[in-house]
């Protein structure tokens, strides 16, 4: 823990119009882990995601980003940093959206260069550097100049893999990635973040790609119900004693 | 051939009070567009507010403003000067009413067309900048605001085209555009030749306005 901890969830409760989604979660990720979160639709994964990269406010809990508080319990409520500390807090994450969102009257190139020209006033030189060198990296250096809808799912998927690292954030999240891509662009997408993995990315990864979490994962985490059933490593959580988790994986796998 | 002769003089004749009339028509068409568009962008803002006072100040406005005549509007300007605040209305008063006439009209309309677009733009662009570090305004100038405008094009269009047609309403003030020299020249030779001659005008001011906006949205189909 301590320094190592990128990332801390404490006691996050979240509900929407009295139905709670997430009851009590608690979460630590340290630097380098990679880490899926899987579960049944409802189980509140996309929404523990979007508590931690802020997209929802929590309704009691704690989120610290390298020890840095962007929500705190006082007294009772959830209390948000102010809006300065938590535009520099989001700088520490990234997080690919499952329908890539990418921004479509930009081309590719732009789409990437933008965010670190605008955000962190990056030399445009240097932001196109970084860009020309993640788009070769991912295979995708040739449609620098296309636009977002002349590209298949799994290169905009990539394409927005690689506008969230322009950002070199320390931890990058995936909400479900891969969700909205049949199998064969699955896999292009899929291997993309295997290669971050072994660059040793920090990662958390809301997933239904159950051997592609099994594969990658340093730690699983099974979300039922807005808790935490299981967690642990991969053969840990698939191959648990509890007969949910069993029954779950079970039924993916037939 | 002495009809085309004769019909050739007429308009020669009239055709420099026309090219005046015309130009005041152009006038007023310009004018309300520049100051209108920026002005119902704002409107839309307050329609859209998560302040209700004016959410629904807003709101009334901009019914008020569509439900009622123009021309109406036009008069009720001209002569607030004079009822609400007891000054005598000067004759320079004239065109400067017909202006923040057309303007406070047709800032409600565009108001409208403003909010279909910007409600139109899916939620994940805004999540994606906030993600990214855009602050609210960069949001909206680099990512929304873009998007809105290739959306609204062709409804923008439609008003101004209206517009274009809706400047004729300046005879109720007396301001003597193309349409109101027409009317006077078609009076005094007993004939609706001008009418039509002005008819025509408004027709090709009407084309130029068409395919200039047809042009702005081929030049934003590069994406989709």
């Amino acid at each position: 823990m301590g320094e190592k901890s990128l990332l801390t969830i404490n006691h996050l409760k979240k509900s929407f119009d009295g139905q709670t989604i997430l009851k009590d979660i608690s979460l630590q990720v340290s630097r380098g882990e990679v880490v899926s979160i899987i579960g049944p639709s409802g189980s509140g994964k996309s929404t523990l995601l979007r508590c931690a990269t802020m997209l929802e406010t929590m309704d009691s809990g704690e989120l610290i980003y390298m020890g840095e508080k962007a929500a705190q319990e006082v007294e009772g409520r959830c209390v948000y940093a102010s809006r300065t500390d938590l535009r520099r807090i989001r700088r520490y994450f990234g997080l690919v959206f499952q329908n890539f969102n990418l921004f479509p009257h930009y081309s590719v190139l732009k789409n990437i260069t933008d965010a670190p020209m605008t955000v962190d006033k990056v030399p445009k030189k240097e932001a196109e550097k970084r860009a020309m060198h993640l788009l070769e990296q991912f295979g995708l250096a040739d449609k620098k100049d296309a636009y977002p809808f002349q590209l298949s799912g799994g290169q905009q998927q990539r394409v927005s893999i690689a506008r969230a690292l322009a950002l070199q954030p320390e931890i990058l999240f995936f909400d479900e990635p891969t969700s909205a891509l049949d199998p064969e662009l699955t896999g292009e997408v899929l291997k993309v973040i295997k290669q971050l993995a072994k660059e040793k990315m920090t990662m958390i990864i809301v997933t239904h790609e159950m051997q592609f979490a099994k594969e990658i994962s340093d730690r699983v985490i099974f979300l039922e119900h807005g808790n935490i059933l299981a967690q642990g490593t991969a053969e840990e959580v698939f191959y648990s004693d509890n007969a949910r988790i069993r029954d779950f994986i079970g039924k993916l796998n037939s | 051939m002495t009809a085309i002769l004769e019909f050739w003089n007429k308009f020669i004749t009239m055709l420099p009070e026309l090219m005046e009339g015309f130009g005041v028509t152009v006038t007023i068409f310009a004018l309300t567009l520049i100051f209108s568009l920026p002005l119902g962008l704002f409107l839309s803002f307050g329609r859209m507010a998560k302040n209700s006072l004016i959410r629904t100040l807003s709101k009334i406005y901009i019914s008020v403003m569509r439900g009622t005549p123009l021309m109406l509007q036009l008069v009720v300007v001209y002569f607030s000067p004079y009822y609400v605040f007891g000054i005598k209305i000067s004759n320079s008063w004239r065109f400067t009413a017909v202006i923040v006439a057309f303007v406070l009209n047709y800032a409600a309309y565009f108001a409208e067309i403003y909010r279909s677009g910007i409600e139109s733009i899916p939620k994940g662009q805004y999540e994606a900048a906030e993600v990214l570090g855009y602050t609210k305004v960069q949001t909206f100038v680099k990512i929304i605001l873009p998007q809105v405008i290739k959306r609204i094009l062709p409804p923008i269009t439609n008003e101004m085209i209206t517009l274009v047609k809706d400047t004729s309403l300046a005879f109720v003030l007396a301001q003597v555009e193309m349409f109101t020299a027409a009317k006077q020249f078609a009076a005094a030779q007993a004939s609706v030749m001008p009418l039509m001659v002005a008819g025509v005008f408004y027709y090709i001011f009407n084309l130029i306005v068409a395919s200039l906006m047809e042009f702005a949205e081929k030049k934003l189909n590069y994406y989709r």
